[in-house]
């Protein structure tokens, strides 16, 4: 963390608010995201994480507060501009979220159509999209649609999808949900793997205690919209507060 | 909350979808002039709404011209007008029935897709992924269906007419013992510019209307599946009351240009 303080963070969340009429779902939150770092944001459903990770990449408007993304505040920023910054971010959805009228081919393809050019990715259209299938596993899937695949195979496309763009950022919201433990440490496996890869920053969004324990570098513990409490998994697991507490018990 | 107060809130509601819409449409208008142009999906869609409507199209319209020429038959025979049989039934397909019929149809059948399309996008947080990947969702969902909508009902309207006639022609041609050359050239003889042209550029505008209805349900779901049900089923409602509403508005302006 020291050492951390040092560096200028690759993304940067400061006093974050916002409300749906009387539901004041973040209250003044703030985080700091450093290269190379796994850091989990952890809370229960309906903590407001989902909302958080929305609002960075643009698809829900916060009601105040900055954020900043390699230094460029997002706020500031023209949709021309807006959709360039969002290529620096892969983004894992909950529930995949595979455009279920391609097939797992076209939904890579799908964001290079517009900036493979711009982004001077070399190589084939073809070799990158097998390279991404081949980084999760699932080359051989590639003729396939999303229908005829598994939860966990999935997933694991929609990691590809979320790679082939070679982003630096990569936002996974609730990674694990909804999948059985074994295809749960898989996912979380090839996470790591991604990240000693690609030596990407990885802001994960999740409840799942494994997970965090595996993945985390760094932990926030989202309480009522803010930050409640912070430190590596081992820190806050041995913080007595009863809150904290909560979420390891469960 | 007393009667009144229900009916304002209706009303209040109802002026805002109203007003959602035509922000939605100026959007869509805004969207369709600028680079980059999405050809390809747009072709996909032309193909997929022609492709899939025209054999409903062509069933339709073919009932459609043996049922109106039957049931019109007995009451022209009455009056000694069944000479008068091609020049009306052309003349009341191609101006009104067939462009209306077939547009409802395809309220149901490409309305309702869209929207249900769409609101499932929507709900799954696909149409999300589209916009985090730095694709504009509205130019690749909404433009090319508004646009591909537009341009093929006009064409599924002119088979619907065309098939309804041959269905006619048959009728006459059995019961009245009319040849097919003679109920031919009778079409074409009652048949002017005015009743075409006005037909064509209404259905154009029918087009519009149920694609941009569909994609509005659809891209703006929510609430889950019931959302993703409520939504196919209200692009089809909606449609349907715009359908009458622009038809209406299409034969007051022709009129006016016809009487000058």
């Amino acid at each position: 963390m020291k050492e951390q303080d040092q560096k200028e963070p690759i993304l940067e969340i400061k006093d974050l608010r916002k409300s749906f009429g009387e539901n004041h779902v973040l209250n003044g939150f703030n985080l700091k995201l450093y290269k190379g770092e796994n850091l989990v944001v952890m809370g229960k459903s309906g903590s407001g994480k989902s909302v958080m990770i929305k609002c960075l990449v643009g698809l829900m408007q916060a009601d105040s507060g900055v954020i900043k993304i390699k230094d460029q505040d997002i706020s500031n920023l023209g949709q021309k501009e807006l959709d360039i910054l969002r290529t620096e971010i892969g983004f894992l959805f909950q529930g995949s979220a595979l455009y279920d009228s391609m097939t797992v081919r076209e939904n890579l393809e799908f964001p290079l159509r517009r900036h493979k050019k711009k982004l001077e990715l070399s190589g084939s259209t073809d070799k990158l999209v097998l390279e991404a299938l081949e980084n999760v596993g699932l080359a051989k899937a590639i003729d396939l649609m999303p229908s005829e695949l598994s939860g966990g195979m999935q997933r694991r496309i929609a990691l590809a999808r979320a790679l082939i763009l070679k982003p630096n950022i990569i936002l996974y919201d609730e990674p694990t949900t909804g999948l059985d433990p074994i295809t749960a440490k898989e996912i979380i496996h090839l996470m790591r793997t991604i990240q000693d890869t690609y030596n990407t920053s990885s802001l994960i969004i999740t409840h799942d205690v494994d997970c965090a324990r595996v993945i985390a570098n760094r932990m926030i513990l989202l309480v009522d919209g803010i930050n409640y409490a912070e430190g590596s998994f081992q820190e806050l697991l041995n913080n007595k507060d009863q809150q904290v507490q909560a979420f390891f018990k469960t | 909350m007393g009667p009144s107060n229900t009916i304002l809130s209706k009303s209040k509601s109802f002026f805002a979808e109203i007003g959602d819409m035509a922000y939605f449409a100026g959007r869509f208008f805004r969207e369709v002039v600028k680079p980059p142009f999405e050809f390809k999906e747009l072709l996909r869609q032309c193909y997929y709404m022609g492709n899939r409507s025209l054999l409903l199209v062509l069933v339709t319209g073919f009932i459609l011209g043996l049922v109106f020429t039957l049931q019109s038959r007995p009451t022209l025979t009455e009056f000694g007008a069944e000479s008068w049989m091609p020049s009306m039934i052309s003349i009341a397909i191609i101006r009104e029935i067939g462009p209306v019929v077939i547009a409802l149809i395809c309220a149901g059948k490409i309305g309702s897709g869209i929207g249900a399309e769409l609101g499932s996008m929507r709900v799954t947080e696909q149409i999300d992924a589209m916009e985090v990947s730095g694709t504009n969702p509205f130019k690749y969902l909404v433009v090319t269906r508004v646009v591909a909508t537009t341009l093929m009902l006009p064409l599924l309207i002119i088979l619907g007419d065309t098939v309804a006639l041959i269905g006619s022609a048959i009728i006459e041609n059995i019961k009245g013992e009319v040849s097919y050359l003679l109920y031919i050239n009778q079409v074409f003889d009652s048949i002017k510019f005015s009743d075409v042209i006005p037909a064509t550029i209404k259905s154009f505008f029918f087009g519009f209307a149920i694609g941009l209805v569909g994609c509005y349900k659809g891209y703006n779901c929510s609430k889950g599946t019931v959302g993703v049900g409520e939504a196919s089923n209200a692009a089809v409602v909606y449609t349907s009351m715009l359908l009458f509403i622009i038809d209406f508005i299409a034969v007051f302006v022709t009129d006016i240009f016809v009487d000058m």
